[in-house]
């Protein structure tokens, strides 16, 4: 039965180092304020905010300024505390950002701007949005 | 007029298959025992419950395929512009459609297995009739004591959307629906989704066998019957995940076919559990060893199944996955669904653990059980790696639960996080199913083995040496990757040859092996060493404040004019629309019909196969004068808010070509045009026009404009210009028109490629001379990126082998099977 509790203590040590590396691995949601407050202290690995994009009464999202060459756009978020930042993402708009209710961004200060690596749009219901009915 | 009474059959029906299920769960529990009585009882409600999702399934296509848009299914997921085809993805592009997919599959399996199956039957059927029971529950859309039991896929539109429309007008019916989402309108959608539920579906089957073997006492028995199925299930779930990832591949713009998102993570993580169990429920039929640990695997894989259903559809992966879901209240149900199957299989299993034979040898270092078991727990370490990281939004929650927060956010490097644990773990792999193939199939002592070991460890060696120098592999792990990959190919070639003299029913598992580590090695290169073919060469950035990976991997192309790009010259050649008639075709040749799918090109009616795409014809030329074209699209589509994008691939045999464009001017926007320039020109005259020569050919008078009859009292003239463009000539026709003899009209010609428009500002006959005015604007661009991907054929090529390897294990199992029935 040696080589069998032998294997099982391998495995298990396998495991732990798989648990381990993943708390490591793990990134976590800050706000903006402490994003900063990070990048500010040196610690360059991305991080994820999640925030609201501000919008006017009528819904139209406020603040998007797109490049010229549309490979890239800037934005305003506003964090869960209420801190509203430009962020900065070097891609095309994505397709249904202005339906989107909440953006996680995934990215990191450079400067006084946010630059966002990736984007996850949480449309509650991409396709089932109230309608605009007109008729 | 809405159509009340086909929804409400079709909820009927919803309700039958419910009830059906559950009585049918009943009556087999009754007859587990062998009462006939009883199973005969439960078979017809079986049958009943196949018949009622059979009416569900016809209805819901029915009020889709008839445009029924007063439905919220219907108006939600399908438009009428959609190709016929695609309305059958439509049925399930929502969660309601999936289940009723999945509930078919699993109807269709009890249907076989009822009719295979005589000793089994009751067992098998009971836990069969249970999961349909909580597969129906979730499309029931029943309220009870105001709790919702799942969701209907027969709800009309206005009782889901409150909209003001329908206060005022009960009736209202849209004109036409949301659509299905374009990054679905992919063949690979209609035939991906069915794969992967009847994947999904065949889990149960050695589920089934194993919990209804424990229940009626026959703990070790099952195993026989559920292998071939198990066999099945992993072929066909496996062709599955691989058909979604060929199907990103082709449609996605992430430049690959696997990104480790928790919905691709999910369906992982038990194909390699199920792939585990296929391993140790042979290894007890050839040694009686290790039936705890096939037992624990076949039901680790149906609860991991249950488990990636809760995850993908609870919305608990919300932050986390790029797929958005929608969430349609049935995270509880979900959670009740996968903590009932997992209570019972416990509670089984423990009931029955003592009654469960146990091997008391000791394992050698040299059987094949020892090499089986240490294979087992490198899948089961792949499988846990991948489920600890996927699950951290449950932690989350549950910590949520508990009354503190833990913050945990999924790892922003996929490479350290996944690709690179899987990678080393895969390295072990291919060298236990190398090695592990000859103590399979012969005795063997330590001498012995390395002695049949020789050849393929020397040719993998020799090989990779080659293919390290010539394909420039630097990476240590790929390195090791490779000669692993290779010695499996190799070793298990060698047994394949062996095994081809003899008996040639038994090499299903070398083929299959020598398919995953062809599989490895297409990975290794197609992800591992793709390279960006549009390298921004110009020297000039896009933007300084973009990362240096956008600066540099993108290239602008404007409009015909040729540019270099490693080995190739591309030429943006414009926009074109894809008819069923003549291919593609020239967008600015066309005339739009008042049918969306009609348009002319020359007297020609054409019909566009899909009205919302657009094409950009991007030509590649190499420099010995090979060609081909590609045709990347971008779907406008009002419903998703923006373009999206869609790569186009060339395939030959050593790589791929990997292109699509990342943005182009849209369409709506407003043109700038320069300051007119006039020029005298009389007829013959060469003159420019933004750089490009063209001649006044001749001054004609016309008699009707866009098709108008010109009165007596009009006098038009037009200009036949020809303008010679970098790859053709393009006529340019301005017409001046004086009405009624004062009044002037001056009808331009725009000649969008060479991004110039043209007026006749005014005629001076005795000189036969007019005098034009032209504009010009920025040419027509788009900005692509290009990316080669090395052997990837190698990985689609490794699934193929996989698929042929497990057919004839199948096939061999099955046919022991029904040889032990026999006896």
């Amino acid at each position: 039965m040696k080589a069998k509790y032998i294997l099982g203590i391998v495995i298990i040590a396998a495991a732990i180092v798989i648990i381990m590396t993943m708390t490591g691995d793990a990134s976590s949601y800050v706000s903006f304020t402490e994003a900063k407050d990070l990048s500010d202290k040196g610690f360059k690995r991305s991080i994820h905010v999640v925030g609201e994009l501000p919008k006017t009464a009528g819904g139209k999202i406020i603040g998007i300024e797109e490049s010229p060459d549309k490979l890239s756009f800037k934005f305003q978020m506003v964090d869960e505390d209420g801190f509203k930042q430009q962020v900065l993402h070097a891609n095309p708009i994505p397709a249904d950002f202005d339906k989107s209710e909440q953006v996680v961004i995934i990215g990191t200060y450079k400067g006084e701007i946010f630059i966002a690596e990736k984007i996850l749009l949480k449309c509650p219901s991409k396709y089932q949005e109230d309608p605009e009915f007109t008729s | 007029m809405i159509h009340i009474f086909e929804g409400l059959l079709g909820h009927i029906f919803v309700i039958v298959a419910f009830v059906s299920s559950l009585l049918a769960a009943y009556a087999y529990f009754k007859g587990k025992s062998r009462d006939e009585g009883w199973i005969s009882f439960g078979n017809k409600l079986f049958y009943l419950h196949l018949i009622a999702i059979l009416g569900v399934i016809g209805i819901l296509f029915y009020l889709i395929f008839n445009h029924y848009f007063e439905y919220h299914y219907v108006f939600s997921h399908s438009s009428k512009l959609l190709p016929s085809y695609y309305q059958i993805s439509c049925l399930w592009e929502g969660q309601e459609g999936s289940f009723l997919l999945w509930m078919f599959w699993n109807a269709i399996l009890g249907i076989i297995l009822i009719n295979t199956n005589k000793f089994w039957k009751a067992p098998v059927m009971f836990i069969m009739s249970l999961t349909q029971v909580f597969l129906a529950s979730m499309i029931l859309g029943v309220v009870i004591f105001d709790v919702k039991i799942g969701s209907s896929p027969f709800i009309l539109l206005r009782d889901v959307i409150d909209a003001p429309i329908f206060k005022t007008n009960p009736r209202f019916i849209p004109e036409d629906g949301n659509g299905l989402n374009p990054l679905l309108q992919s063949y690979w959608m209609v035939i991906h989704p069915p794969t992967l539920f009847l994947g999904f579906a065949t889990t149960v089957v050695p589920f089934a066998y194993c919990i209804g073997g424990l229940l009626i006492g026959k703990s070790k028995e099952w195993i026989h019957p559920a292998l071939p199925w198990t066999q099945f299930s992993a072929m066909i779930l496996g062709v599955g995940i691989l058909m979604g990832a060929y199907w990103a591949y082709e449609t996605l713009n992430f430049g690959g076919y696997w990104n480790w998102d928790p919905v691709e993570n999910a369906i992982y993580v038990p194909w390699l559990v199920l792939v585990a169990a296929i391993h140790v429920m042979i290894a007890y039929k050839k040694s009686g060893s290790s039936l705890k640990l096939s037992l624990i695997l076949v039901v680790a894989t149906f609860i991991l199944v249950l488990y990636a259903t809760f995850l993908t559809r609870s919305g608990i992966l919300g932050n986390s996955s790029v797929h958005s879901f929608t969430d349609l209240g049935l995270s509880g149900q979900l959670l009740l669904c996968l903590l009932f199957f997992l209570a019972l299989s416990i509670i089984l299993i423990v009931k029955r653990w003592r009654q469960i034979p146990l091997t008391e040898r000791e394992i050698a270092a040299y059987s094949r059980e020892f090499w089986i078991f240490i294979g087992t727990a490198v899948l089961g370490l792949m499988a846990f790696q991948v489920l600890a990281y996927t699950s951290m939004p449950v932690y989350n929650a549950i910590a949520e639960n508990l009354g503190f927060s833990l913050n945990m956010a999924p790892p922003v490097d996929i490479f350290d996080a996944y690709s690179f644990p899987q990678l080393l773990l895969a390295i072990v792999l291919a060298i236990l199913s190398g090695t592990g193939q000859f103590l399979w199939w012969r005795k063997m002592d330590k001498n012995k083995l390395l002695d049949e070991l020789k050849i393929p460890l020397i040719l993998a060696l020799v090989v990779s040496v080659f293919v390290i120098v010539i394909g420039k592999v630097s990476e240590w792990y790929y390195i090791l990757l490779l000669i692993t990959s290779l010695y499996s190919v190799f070793a298990n070639l060698k047994i394949f040859i062996s095994l081809a003299k003899s008996n040639i029913s038994l090499s299903g598992g070398s083929i299959a092996h020598i398919g995953v580590a062809l599989m490895l090695i297409g990975i290794l290169f197609s992800s591992g060493y793709s390279s960006i073919m549009s390298k921004n060469y110009t020297g000039l950035v896009w933007s300084s404040e973009f990362p240096d990976d956008v600066n540099n991997n993108n290239l602008l192309l404007f409009i015909n004019e040729l540019r270099p790009m490693g080995d190739y010259s591309v030429i943006y050649k414009g926009i074109r629309r894809w008819t069923r008639e003549q291919g593609y075709v020239n967008e600015d040749d066309l005339y739009y019909t008042n049918d969306p799918l009609k348009v002319v090109l020359n007297k020609d009616t054409l019909t566009l196969i899909n009205p919302e795409n657009s094409y950009f014809e991007v030509a590649y030329e190499t420099k010995s004068g090979d060609s081909f074209t590609l045709y990347p699209r971008v779907q406008i589509n009002e419903a998703m808010g923006g373009p999206v994008y869609a790569p186009a691939i060339r395939r030959s045999l050593t790589s791929d070509i990997y292109t699509h464009v990342r943005t182009f001017p849209e369409p709506e926007q407003e043109v700038e045009w320069s300051d007119p320039e006039e020029t005298k020109v009389t007829i013959g005259d060469k003159f420019f026009i933004n750089d490009y020569i063209a001649t006044l050919e001749k001054l004609t008078p016309v008699d009707e404009i866009n098709g108008t009859k010109l009165s007596k009292n009009d006098v038009a003239v037009k200009a036949v210009i020809n303008v010679r463009g970098e790859y053709k000539d393009y006529k340019a026709e301005p017409v001046f028109l004086i009405r009624n003899k004062e009044l002037v009209g001056r009808i331009d010609d725009e000649v969008n490629d060479l991004a110039f428009r043209i007026s006749i500002q005014n005629i001076i006959p005795q000189e036969n001379a007019v005098i034009l005015a032209y504009q010009t604007t920025q040419k027509d661009w788009i900005i692509i990126e290009a990316v080669r991907k090395p052997w990837i054929n190698l990985l689609w090529i490794g699934t193929l082998l996989l698929v042929v390897g497990f057919l004839i294990a199948m096939r061999k199992r099955y046919v022991e099977f029904m040889e032990m029935q026999q006896i």
